[in-house]
């Protein structure tokens, strides 16, 4: 202790201080951990539950194909089989007859579509499939006539009531189109209101209230805009109901002061200068705007309008709201056709009862975080490659 | 006539006339040029004022004509409307560049539409804004003309299954009184933003801190990602983890204690929900932590301070403002979220302290009045409207505090830095 | 032992074995370089600062005299990629030894900034927290006094004795300054370097922060970065002239301002560069 003291740079209680710091430190570290292991966790969770369904139990078994099962698609196969064909599969059989038809009077080995609680049970999960079907199932096992593969059905058909048989094509449909009718709303007005408030607006009260109206805007409940597109596209203007239309526009709504906000920012930050040495050339100020401030402010404003759009694409609510939920088997043909997009497709997935449901649910989910990720990979990328210091 | 072939006639017609002004236009300044007349812009530009100036007119008279439909003040058959559109642009067109001179001052006039252009794109906002609140407004009127608004505020009981009956007219005296209280409702809906921020608010003020105190410039980047990512990832995706990972979690690990919880639950939405604010919370705290000045953290370390005592007695009260800002975002936020309690949390008001229950909230509420058959004279739709309402006031009055908070708060430092 | 303006020292330098006279070492500087990356900002300094005496540092900006200052108390240790060799010692310490704590340091060598930084917390607690900390006084009488007689030392005690609960930042700058000082001396340093206190200040304000300072230097080694040569050669004992981070010509500022040896010295004052 006397030694201590004898020290001119003593300070007592500094170790427990040192100690007070590090515990402080630790746990801000901690609160990163958290959420990094939680993120990491999450997505293992979903890939594991995601991945199965990008494969589906195929099973080898004689169809007999002739007059009498093109009317009744179900006496193409027999007994024990027909126990653990999809139905899907038997009654899409006429129309694929039809395009081979050589097929005809024949009877054959084909690969034909297990049904989902079999197809649950050749991937070790849980399934209502009987004791004597999974027997059954066990000896085509062993003989080599079970198989996964590669799931087309998921990627090219829409939803259906048969699990076996649903798939995310439609709701994709879907999706691209809500999100051409956002962009063609949201980007324009949202850069011409930039433009309007960052190059022209004189500033007084009522730009103040266009500016305040447009922090808020952004922070007003998605579910919100559902309202407005319920009460106003769908009640008033008489747009119809769950069309790409109307969900495109709503959401075009939402994304708007995300839209203007970033591109605000982004003509901010075009240096003064260049708007002086466009007015000693004796340009007019949208001759500068157009010419030479626009096109700096390019990068900026195209970064922020696709994060802008990526978040309208996982939007849900506001679309739940103006009936983007429907059940829609067949892909949209035109925008006020009724659609259904991906998101909301995982919404009434996630609700299905049955347990095959689960894994298309996840595996939608994987589809819609990988199109989310680049495109926000592809943000970044664009605002690093034209990040520019003035 | 289809809705399809009008819209084909009018843009059909629109276009070509923009574009016979533009060749028109510019066809007259170059003759007057070259008599000799001095022309105050130049061609293109006489072009674009005869383009824009005969595409306005027919705008204004098309939009004029269908508002008026809308509106249900007068129906002009769709036919004449259109005849009549293009035959003012026809008309304005001839006029305009009959009145061509060398002293007709198109560049200016150009930029006078451009300018006018570009303002009412602004409205857009404005009016969006209008149109929720009088949407909302509208039909929630609506439902309080039908229902108690007192009830509605204080009302501890939720059961409105009867009120379709009311709707159709046939509300007699033996069936149930349908009840709107939706005591049960809000608290639901606080209850699980309270459980979501109790995750939130530690979880993404730490974090903050982390990023803008100790993190290096590379740790940041390489850490900053992950936040992005926990904040892109769509509410349904968070739903659906919070329902089938998260709930099923947090029966099992109840059990082990022996208590009892519900498949759906308040706690698993909440926590679900509160680490989707994580990130939101932590990027808008970090901005405001590290907008604090350098010159403040060292008076502390001049003192001997070492980081930590200076984070938290120097840099946390300065950026306090903003730090309480940012949490009201959050706050708001959690209030408005929909699909993590739809999927999570349950349908069922319930008034109950017990966060292994299910319970409702606003947001679940309105979904639920909404998606199915809709009728507007029926109060359970309508209820949706109410709903809406209070939670549009609600996190308004939030939005608007947090908002002119952090305004003054980087005020504040941008002059004492200067 | 008592002071003039009834400010009663305490015991902090009782330890100090040092004799009262003039020309005492307080600091003493050898052969110091300082490195930010590959550039070297300042080259071998040598330098003695003498007990109770105001030591100015002039020179142009850029000259290295703000970073020779953050040297004594090791702020230079916040800035990324600077690298400090050679020798500093407070009475024969090695402030830049590997067992002691920067903590320590700081709380030997008091800092006040060019720009008032007071905290975000009332007056009280902005002179309170760090002595607490440090272990100095305990909480209430004894700390009570601490601040008031810290108050009294910075010349502000009479202008907020009746406001100690109010916010520190709501004070006007000159009064922020000096509760930077008060705030300063409450952790009863032997050192108090200051970087330019007066630059953000109206004149009124500066007069009374030189004021202060000759008060202070009885108690007091005080090293002052300055722009203003006045300043500098109203209240400096000696004065040091730096130049691209050399160290030109030190001696006792009237010698230095009258007479300087050095051309580039006279060029400076003379207001030849600048």
């Amino acid at each position: 202790m006397k030694e201590q003291n004898d020290n001119y740079f003593y300070i007592p209680q500094i170790k427990r201080r040192n100690q007070k710091a590090a515990l402080f430190k630790g746990a801000t570290i901690m609160a990163i951990v958290f959420s990094v292991s939680f993120l990491i966790f999450f997505l293992v969770d979903l890939g594991r539950s995601g991945y199965p369904a990008f494969f589906q139990t195929y099973v080898k078994m004689e169809v007999t194909i002739n007059e009498e099962t093109v009317e009744n698609p179900y006496a193409a196969v027999k007994g024990k089989n027909l126990k653990i064909a999809s139905r899907a599969w038997l009654r899409d059989l006429p129309s694929e007859v039809k395009q081979n038809p050589t097929w005809m009077n024949t009877t054959r080995e084909h690969w034909v579509l297990a049904n989902s609680e079999v197809d649950q049970y050749v991937k070790g999960k849980e399934s209502r499939t009987k004791q004597n079907d999974r027997d059954y199932v066990d000896e085509l096992k062993e003989k080599g006539f079970v198989e996964l593969k590669f799931n087309t059905i998921f990627l090219t058909t829409g939803d259906s009531k048969i699990p076996e048989n649903s798939g995310i094509y439609s709701s994709i449909i879907g999706t691209v189109m809500t999100i051409i009718v956002t962009m063609l709303i949201a980007f324009p007005i949202g850069v011409m209101t930039a433009i309007y408030l960052e190059e022209f607006a004189p500033d007084n009260r009522w730009t103040q209230i266009i500016e305040v109206n447009i922090n808020n805007l952004a922070a007003i409940p998605s579910i919100l805009f559902g309202l407005l597109g319920l009460a106003i596209f769908i009640n008033f203007f008489g747009v119809p109901r769950s069309s790409p239309l109307v969900g495109g526009m709503t959401l075009a709504l939402m994304c708007l002061p995300v839209i203007i906000v970033s591109s605000k920012a982004s003509l901010k930050s075009v240096p003064a200068s260049i708007r002086q040495a466009g007015f000693g050339l004796g340009l007019t100020k949208w001759q500068i705007v157009r010419d030479h401030v626009l096109p700096l402010a390019m990068p900026g404003i195209m970064t922020g309008s696709i994060i802008s759009i990526a978040h309208a694409l996982g939007e849900t609510a506001p679309l739940i709201i103006v009936g983007m939920i429907a059940f829609v088997p067949d892909a949209a043909t035109s925008f006020t056709d009724a659609a259904t997009v991906l998101p909301a497709q995982i919404f009434t997935w996630a609700g299905m009862p049955e347990k095959a449901y689960l894994e298309r649910t996840a595996a939608g989910i994987i589809v819609l975080l990988a199109v989310l990720l680049s495109m926000n990979a592809g943000a970044v990328y664009l605002r690093k490659k034209f990040e520019r210091k003035w | 006539m289809s809705t399809q072939t009008l819209y084909l006639i009018f843009f059909g017609g629109l276009f070509p006339l923009m574009f016979l002004g533009y060749v028109l236009g510019r066809q007259k300044a170059i003759t007057i040029r070259s008599q000799g007349i001095k022309m105050h812009s130049q061609p293109d530009q006489y072009g674009w004022f005869g383009a824009l100036y005969t595409g306005l007119p027919i705008i204004t008279v098309g939009v004029c004509g269908v508002f008026l439909y809308l509106f249900g003040v007068h129906a002009i058959p769709p036919t004449m409307l259109l005849a009549a559109a293009l035959g003012v642009g026809a008309l304005t067109l001839g006029l305009l560049v009959k009145n061509i001179q060398g002293t007709t001052k198109a560049r200016d006039l150009v930029e006078d539409l451009i300018k006018g252009m570009l303002f009412t794109a602004s409205l857009v906002s404005v009016l969006t804004t209008f149109g929720i609140l009088l949407s909302i407004i509208f039909e929630a009127l609506h439902f309080f003309q039908m229902q108690s608004f007192f009830h509605f505020i204080f009302g501890l009981e939720w059961s409105p299954d009867t009120a379709f009956l009311e709707g159709a007219g046939r509300a007699d005296a033996n069936a149930a009184e349908a009840k709107f209280g939706a005591v049960p409702i809000f608290a639901g809906t606080f209850y699980i933003t309270a459980i979501a921020m109790v995750v939130a608010i530690p979880m993404g003020l730490l974090s903050a801190i982390f990023m803008s105190e100790y993190a290096t410039p590379r740790i940041r980047s390489q850490v900053k990602p992950f936040l992005e990512i926990l904040a892109g990832i769509p509410t349904v995706v968070y739903g659906f983890f919070a329902a089938l990972t998260v709930a099923p979690l947090i029966v099992k690990i109840f059990a082990v204690f022996g208590i009892e919880a519900q498949y759906q639950n308040a706690l698993s939405s909440g926590i679900i929900m509160g680490i989707m604010i994580i990130p939101f919370i932590s990027s808008l705290s970090d901005d405001v932590i590290s907008s604090v000045p350098q010159n403040m953290r060292n008076g502390a370390y001049a003192l001997g301070m070492n980081k930590a005592e200076t984070i938290r007695f120097v840099v946390l009260p300065s950026a306090m403002p903003g730090i309480i800002a940012s949490i009201l975002l959050g706050i708001s936020r959690a209030l408005g979220e929909t699909m993590i309690v739809v999927m999570a949390a349950g349908l069922r008001p319930n008034l109950t302290w017990n966060p292994l229950e299910d319970m409702t909230t606003v947001t679940v509420k309105i979904v639920e009045s909404l998606t199915g058959d809709q009728e507007f004279n029926n109060p359970l739709t309508l209820s949706a409207f109410a709903l809406g309402l209070v939670l549009f006031v609600v996190t308004l009055v939030i939005n608007i505090i947090s908002v002119s908070t952090i305004r003054k708060f980087h005020r504040k430092y941008k002059v004492s830095t200067l | 032992m008592t002071m003039e303006n009834g400010f009663i020292h305490t015991t902090f330098n009782d330890r100090d074995e040092t004799p009262e006279i003039a020309e005492s070492i307080k600091i003493e500087v050898k052969n110091l370089d300082l490195f930010y990356g590959d550039k070297q900002a300042l080259n071998s300094i040598n330098m003695d600062i003498y007990t109770k005496k105001i030591t100015a540092l002039i020179g142009p900006s850029g000259c290295g005299k703000s970073t020779f200052l953050r040297c004594i108390n090791r702020m230079n240790d916040l800035v990324p990629n600077c690298r400090v060799e050679g020798f500093i010692g407070i009475d024969g310490h090695d402030v830049y030894d590997k067992d002691i704590d920067v903590v320590a340091v700081r709380k030997r060598v008091g800092m006040v900034f060019q720009q008032p930084n007071p905290f975000p917390k009332s007056i009280y607690e902005n002179i309170a927290y760090a002595p607490l900390m440090h272990d100095i006084v305990k909480k209430g009488k004894e700390c009570d006094e601490l601040v008031e007689r810290s108050l009294k030392g910075a010349n502000l005690w009479e202008e907020v004795k009746d406001k100690l609960r109010d916010p520190g930042t709501a004070l006007s700058g000159g009064q922020q300054q000096r509760l930077c000082i008060a705030r300063a001396i409450a952790v009863e340093p032997d050192v108090i370097l200051m970087d330019e206190p007066t630059s953000a200040l109206d004149p009124i304000s500066t007069e009374k922060i030189e004021n202060l300072m000759l008060d202070l230097k009885k108690n007091y080694t005080i090293v002052i970065v300055t722009h203003n040569m006045q300043q500098a050669a109203r209240i400096a004992d000696y004065t040091a002239f730096f130049h691209m981070g050399n160290l030109i010509e030190y001696s006792d500022a009237k010698t230095l301002f009258v007479n300087p040896k050095e051309k580039k010295t006279e060029d400076y004052i003379t207001g030849r560069f600048g």
